[in-house]
């Protein structure tokens, strides 16, 4: 039934206005793209080329991020160097898993925002804090509209000397902690980072802090069949933010010589 | 006449394909309320997890929303901190426009046209809201995702709900609990009886669900002119309220186990 009273004794995709009312911009449009056959445009996605866990952690004197430079596609290791931590102004830093291209359009969206709020001139900077606002509004929005943005993400940074350190996903679930890790780090260095740093976030020092997450890219690298052993550090302190190169840790993979009972084996 | 073909459209292969995106979660964690005869009691624990994983032991439940209205939300936490927000920005209006706080009974109704609103894409959130009514008792309202509402004077929701609930029917209603002839049971408990009652009952879940722990979070709501009750000699108790005029809000914090 069509609802419109203007539509009715009409052809049902009037091109142009058959009878000659006016104005033509109070009828419906008929075209298409608005009919029932719009449902079949294709909404929710799945997530395509993604990237693995991001680790994050609170020191003595600010925020420490890390993820690989892995993005796959399905098994396969497609990209291997991208860049999945992402400075936005001047004390803050996003960390992204899950779909590269959705995190490519919230890269966007944050430069644009950036570039707005620059342009106001009126003496004040978006900090994590509010970046991380901004995002989970975003975030909760496209889910309710169920067309999700496919990420994890992590917002780090320092504001007025305080440490920020908070988590939202593609359903718009939020929270902080003094560590955090999206995907498959939540199951395997979560509880390596919370043993290290809960308790201690105002002793950790920036050489431990490295440790700490070079430990823990070890654990993943061993055990995430998704991730690369070639990663990223950042920090961020009250002197801004600081994006490592690609460095990796070394690894032994002898003992799995010895590992008997999965996999096929001769004897 | 087989050597036809219907012609269809869309064609079978290109049918809209079945979308399986889940918009909903479930946070665990577990929220109580209850009321006395001049006071109410609102608490929650602070984890917040998703299936098996600890997302962090800090997100607070229970939120002040007035002087004398305090919000606990359990359920879906994206839902959750949106609907909360949403509520604050009305009450918000309501003082720019009517200079004073919106009383209690008109909060809960309000929370039942803002979740029934939703009703076809519901808030997977449960609601209880407590504080002081207009006539200085205390009142515990509590809702369901799609506004069915009722006040009560206790009540348990969340994970831990079919754990806590039996203990308060028993301690507060004393459902199956016989009078003694000439002792009968009190209307209304004091307010020292009930932070005891609620420290138990989470300490309780704490020990029995592992979506419950890490921290508890409790405010007190008094009504306008009443004695503290003691809450005073209650470590680490903080006053939320500025003045002493009206009702006042305190709150206590007690560690949890984190196991």
């Amino acid at each position: 039934m069509d609802h419109f009273p203007t539509n009715w004794g009409r052809p049902r995709n009037d091109g142009f206005d058959a009878y000659g009312t006016y104005p033509i911009a109070q009828r419906p449009y008929n075209g298409l793209g608005n009919d029932v056959f719009s449902e079949g445009v294709q909404r929710t996605q799945q997530p395509i080329v993604t990237g693995t866990s991001v680790l994050a952690i609170k020191y003595k004197d600010g925020v420490m991020m890390s993820a690989d430079n892995l993005a796959s596609y399905g098994s396969l290791a497609r990209f291997k160097d991208v860049q999945r931590l992402h400075p936005v102004g001047n004390n803050t830093i996003i960390g992204a898993g899950g779909d590269m291209s959705d995190f490519q359009y919230i890269q966007a969206l944050l430069d644009d925002l950036m570039v707005e709020e620059f342009t106001e001139q009126d003496g004040h900077a978006l900090g994590p804090g509010e970046i991380h606002e901004y995002l989970s509004q975003v975030m909760y929005a496209r889910r309710s509209k169920m067309d999700p943005l496919w990420n994890s993400l992590i917002v780090g940074g320092v504001q007025d000397g305080k440490r920020f350190l908070s988590y939202v996903d593609l359903l718009g679930t939020t929270y902080s902690a003094s560590t955090l890790a999206t995907g498959y780090g939540s199951y395997i260095a979560q509880p390596l980072l919370r043993k290290a740093v809960e308790g201690n976030e105002d002793v950790i020092t920036e050489e431990e802090a490295v440790k700490i997450l070079e430990q823990s890219m070890k654990v993943l690298f061993y055990r995430d069949a998704r991730s690369l052993n070639k990663y990223q550090i950042a920090k961020i302190t009250g002197d801004g933010v600081a994006i490592s190169e690609s460095r990796s840790v070394d690894t032994h993979w002898s003992f799995a010589d010895g590992i008997r009972g999965y996999g096929a084996q001769t004897q | 006449m087989p050597d036809m073909v219907t012609l269809s459209y869309p064609s079978p292969s290109s049918k809209p394909q079945q979308r399986q995106f889940n918009p909903y979660s479930e946070n665990g964690g577990t929220i109580l309320a209850i009321s006395g005869a001049d006071f109410s009691v609102i608490a929650g624990d602070t984890r917040q997890s998703e299936g098996y994983s600890i997302q962090t032991r800090y997100a607070p439940k229970v939120f002040r929303l007035t002087d004398n209205a305090v919000l606990a939300v359990n359920g879906f936490a994206a839902d959750g901190n949106m609907f909360v927000k949403q509520v604050r920005q009305r009450l918000e209006w309501y003082r720019h426009a009517h200079a004073k706080d919106m009383p209690l009974r008109a909060i809960a109704r309000l929370i039942q046209t803002m979740l029934y609103a939703r009703r076809f894409f519901p808030y997977y959130v449960y609601n209880i809201l407590g504080g002081i009514e207009e006539d200085g008792s205390g009142a515990v309202y509590s809702f369901d995702p799609v506004g069915s509402y009722e006040r009560e004077s206790c009540r348990a929701a969340g994970a831990a709900q079919s754990l806590v609930q039996p203990f308060l029917d028993n301690q507060i209603y004393f459902k199956n609990q016989v009078a003694l002839p000439g002792h009968p049971h009190p209307q209304h408990l004091p307010l020292t009886t009930v932070i005891q009652l609620v420290i138990d009952s989470f300490t309780s879940a704490t020990e029995r669900h592992i979506e419950v722990g890490d921290g508890l979070e409790m405010f007190i709501v008094l009504a306008k002119g009443s004695p503290l009750y003691g809450l005073e000699n209650i470590d680490g108790v903080q006053e939320m309220t500025v003045t002493n005029e009206g009702e006042r809000i305190f709150v206590v914090r007690r560690n949890l186990k984190r196991d």
